[in-house]
Formats: structure tokens, C-alpha cells, sequence
């Protein structure tokens, strides 16, 4: 479904992207790990287009997305800290929202998250009086409101309270169910390990493997995904 | 698009400084109507207000808008939306909000106490400059990631324009003042918005005795049809080069 190729991408001299080469696909559940300042987010922003890379390109459903931008129309995404316009507020901000994606045939809205969330309640707070975990919350919910075939999470459970990251993971697990392709970065291992079906681990702007999460269990011998990963860590 | 704009008109409006300036505008134009027994002086001194505090708001005021609007241009970047659609619907908020204050501002009171064709050119090139500026404030934004920096360079643009390049304009002229440079000076005086606007207003203001020989070079040249519609489509480039160059910067820009 997203194909990238030899995507390269540097910011004065640091190299954010060196030669990446992803294939994912639908159905899949993908885990993106590094370290800080691996690439990860960069990636992300790729595949969205808000980074233009140096070198590569990147398709998505067979369709170079260098021009094109209707893709994002089958996207969902959720950025590491959501910033919105401050003097909005979140009922605004949630039907300005649909107002742009209000599409002729008009797809059903998913609104389970807003209502799980209790955003109907704060829907005239403004954006700029909102906690980190709030907007968080707001985001999630964006990124899950038109029924995206792809959603792309980047670090989703940072701030969020345990019984909202539950009702988020139970979310993600469902979508996944339906044959979505989700691709999700996160620092907290044990978030991902009944959530992901690969794994995709990022070293300095390279793509150290990408694996199925049985192939790494084999390989490493753990069951548990962050000691798997520890484990390869320490080899490295 | 539509959309876009009428999220960007009503932000504009709700931070209120687009009110203040229209306010502002009034209170100088009608005061200086009042003040003057004739209408005619009332229109020159207030042209000189105006070409200073229209080009400098405006460029100001976009400057810091887009900063401001950091978080919104990146959440409709990742929307399916074309950044070709998103820029220019910023540029046509941006550009609307501040003509119609203008327009509210002083065309009203112009229209009201000094009608005629003076009048209108005057209210026409303030619109004109309201939108070359909001282009150039555009182009400093999208330059540089670091918000003091392009206020900075927005601030300096306007100095430039309205006093260092008549400064240059002045010292060119002293320096070759044994050439006949009359002809030239139309030329040199499309490189700033501002003295095309002053000039348009000048010459329709049948005061261009008062500028010596240059004065009636130009009569013969801004005061013909050709001449008139030449500038009107230099101000009209103003408009679009700057544009055309910040949005091939913002289509290539990291978010």
C-alpha cells in the first residue's frame, strides 16, 4: 500500500534519512522503534508529504504522492504533540475539520473515539487552555474520524491517562481487525506488544531490519517485545 | 478553497487588530477632512499618511500572521488539501480582510468628502498597496524559519521602500545630475510600489508643475491612457512575482 524507496533526507548536516526502503502493507499492524532522533518522525512525515525528500520517492497505492495530495484523503494521522490553532476552540476545530474533509459521498464519521474521550463535554474550551493529554486526545480523535484505511500514530499513548490508552490500544486493535494498515511509533514497548504484527527499527536515519514480530521472537529467543528488542540493542 | 478563506477571514477577525486599524484609519481620515477647508489638501495629507501606515501594517501584521498560523498551516498540510490551495487562500484572506479595512477605513471618508477621480485612484492604489505588501510579508514568512528574523527582514522591506530607495533615488540623481536621467527615472520609479502609487495620486492631483522638469516627464508619460494602464499592471506584478516566489518556497518547505 505505501511503498517507499531509497528515501534520503537531510537537514543542513544532519542526515534525518539515509536510503530507507519501506514496503507496507494492508492489514498490517507496524511498529516503528529507534531511538530519539532516529528518523522515525521524519519518515512519518514523508509518507504525509509535509517533508519532501531529498532523494527516492514514495507511493502510495501505486501512485507517486510527490504531486499528488488526495492521497491524504485516506490517511489518518495523529502527530507527536498536536498543535492547533490556539484561539480555536475544540468543537471548532473538530468541525472545521470535517467541514475540509466532507466528502460527496459522504463516508460514515467514527466518532466512537470523541465520544469515549468525553470531548463533547469540552467542546468550547479553546485550544490554547487545553492540557498535553487533552490534546492528545483531540488528536487521536481526528486521526480517527474518517475511517482512514491508513492511520499513522506517532507516539499515540505519550500523556495519555492509562484508561484513555486503553480505550485508544482497544481502538487501534480494532481497526487492525478490520484490515487497516496501521503504522504506530512509540517508546513504550509493552504498549505495542499485543497491538503490532512488525517491526521496523531505525538506527541514525538507517533501516537497521524490518521483521515480522514472530521472526524476532525466533530470532531473539524473548517473548516480550521489549526485552527482544533490548536484547538486539545490546548486540548492535 | 472557499473554505480555507472563511476559516482565515474569521480568525483575522477574531483577533481584533484588522478592527483596530480600520477604527485607526477612520479617526485620521476624518480628522484630517476636518481639519482641512479644502478637500483637495485634505487628500494630499492624508496620502501621506496613508503611504506610510498602509504598507506598514499590512506588511507587519501578515508577517506575524503566518508565524501565528504555524499550527493550522501544518494541520492542513496533512489534510488532503492541495499547499498550492492552502497558501493562496491564505494570501486571499490575508489580502481581503486588510482591502476591505482599508476600504472601510479611509475609502468611505475619501468617497464621502473628496469624490472624483482623485478619490478613486486614491482608494485603488491603497488597496493595491495593502495586497503588494501582504504578497511581501508572505515571501519574508516562508524565507526564514525563525520568526524575529523574517519580522525583521518584513520591517527592513518596508524601510526600504517607503524612505531608503527615494534616499538612493535622490543620490543617484545628484550623482549624475549632468545626464538627462528624466526618462529613466519612470523606469526606476516602477521598482517601488509606493512612489508608483504617489505618483498616480500626484499627477491626477494636477500639482505635477510643483516637481520641476521630472514632474512633467512625467505628466507626459503617467498622464497618458498607456501610461496609466502600464503602471497599473507594474502594481499588478508587485502583486503576483512575490507571490509566485513564496509559494514555490512554501511547495517545497518542511513542515
Amino acid at each position: 500500500m505505501i511503498i517507499a524507496s531509497n528515501v534520503s533526507k537531510q537537514f543542513g548536516k544532519l542526515k534525518a534519512l539515509n536510503n530507507v526502503s519501506v514496503t507496507c502493507n494492508k492489514g498490517e499492524c507496524i511498529a516503528l522503534i529507534g531511538p530519539n532522533g532516529s528518523g522515525k518522525t521524519t519518515l512519518i512525515k514523508s509518507i504525509l508529504g509535509m517533508v519532501i525528500p531529498d532523494n527516492g520517492f514514495i507511493t502510495f497505492n501505486g501512485k507517486n504522492i510527490l504531486h499528488d495530495w488526495l492521497y491524504r484523503e485516506f490517511i489518518g494521522y495523529m502527530p507527536q504533540a498536536g498543535r492547533y490553532p490556539e484561539n480555536m476552540t475544540i468543537g471548532q476545530v473538530l468541525d472545521m475539520m470535517k467541514d475540509i474533509r466532507k466528502k460527496a459521498n459522504s463516508t460514515q464519521l467514527d466518532e466512537e473515539l470523541v465520544n469515549a474521550f468525553k470531548l463533547p463535554g469540552l467542546l468550547n474550551k479553546r485550544m490554547r487552555t487545553l492540557s498535553g493529554g487533552t490534546r492528545q486526545k483531540v488528536s487521536a480523535a481526528l486521526a480517527f474520524l474518517f475511517n482512514p484505511d491508513v492511520l499513522i500514530l506517532d507516539e499515540p499513548t505519550a500523556g495519555l491517562d492509562p484508561l484513555a490508552s486503553e480505550i485508544l490500544k482497544e481502538k487501534i486493535i480494532k481497526q487492525k481487525q478490520q484490515g487497516k494498515l496501521v503504522l504506530i511509533t512509540s517508546h513504550i514497548l509493552s504498549d505495542l506488544d499485543d497491538l503490532v504484527t512488525q517491526i521496523i527499527y531505525m538506527q541514525d536515519g538507517n533501516l537497521v531490519f524490518h521483521k515480522s514480530i514472530e521472526n524476532l521472537r525466533e530470532d531473539t529467543g524473548e517473548h516480550k517485545l521489549a526485552k527482544a528488542i533490548a536484547n538486539l540493542m545490546m548486540k548492535n | 478553497m472557499k473554505k480555507i478563506i472563511k476559516y482565515v477571514i474569521a480568525d483575522i477577525l477574531r483577533n481584533k487588530i484588522v478592527l483596530a486599524y480600520t477604527a485607526f484609519l477612520l479617526v485620521i481620515s476624518l480628522s484630517v477632512f476636518n481639519i482641512e477647508d479644502n478637500a483637495g489638501k485634505g487628500l494630499l495629507s492624508l496620502l501621506n499618511i496613508i503611504l506610510i501606515i498602509v504598507p506598514l501594517v499590512a506588511v507587519v501584521f501578515s508577517t506575524i500572521y503566518i508565524y501565528n498560523s504555524a499550527e493550522f498551516i501544518e494541520l492542513l498540510v496533512s489534510q488532503p488539501l492541495r499547499r498550492k490551495k492552502i497558501w493562496i487562500s491564505l494570501f486571499a484572506g490575508l489580502s481581503g480582510s486588510l482591502s476591505l479595512a482599508f476600504f472601510a477605513g479611509a475609502g468611505i471618508p475619501v468617497m464621502l468628502y473628496a469624490p472624483g477621480a482623485t478619490g478613486l485612484i486614491m482608494i485603488v492604489v491603497g488597496i493595491f498597496l495593502s495586497i503588494i505588501f501582504v504578497a511581501i510579508a508572505m515571501l519574508a514568512a516562508v524565507t526564514t524559519r525563525d520568526k524575529a528574523k523574517g519580522i525583521g527582514i518584513s520591517i527592513l522591506l518596508w524601510l526600504y521602500f517607503s524612505l531608503l530607495f527615494d534616499g538612493l533615488v535622490v543620490f543617484i540623481l545628484f550623482q549624475f545630475q549632468d545626464y538627462p536621467l528624466e526618462k529613466a527615472m519612470i523606469a526606476v520609479s516602477g521598482l517601488n510600489p509606493i512612489d508608483l502609487g504617489r505618483i498616480l495620486i500626484l499627477l491626477k492631483m494636477d500639482i505635477s508643475a510643483m516637481m520641476g522638469y521630472t514632474g512633467a516627464v512625467f505628466k507626459d508619460f503617467f498622464g497618458t491612457g498607456t501610461g496609466f494602464t502600464i503602471s497599473l499592471l507594474v502594481m499588478c506584478c508587485w502583486m503576483i512575482v512575490p507571490t509566485w516566489l513564496s509559494l514555490r518556497k512554501f511547495n517545497r518547505k518542511d513542515l
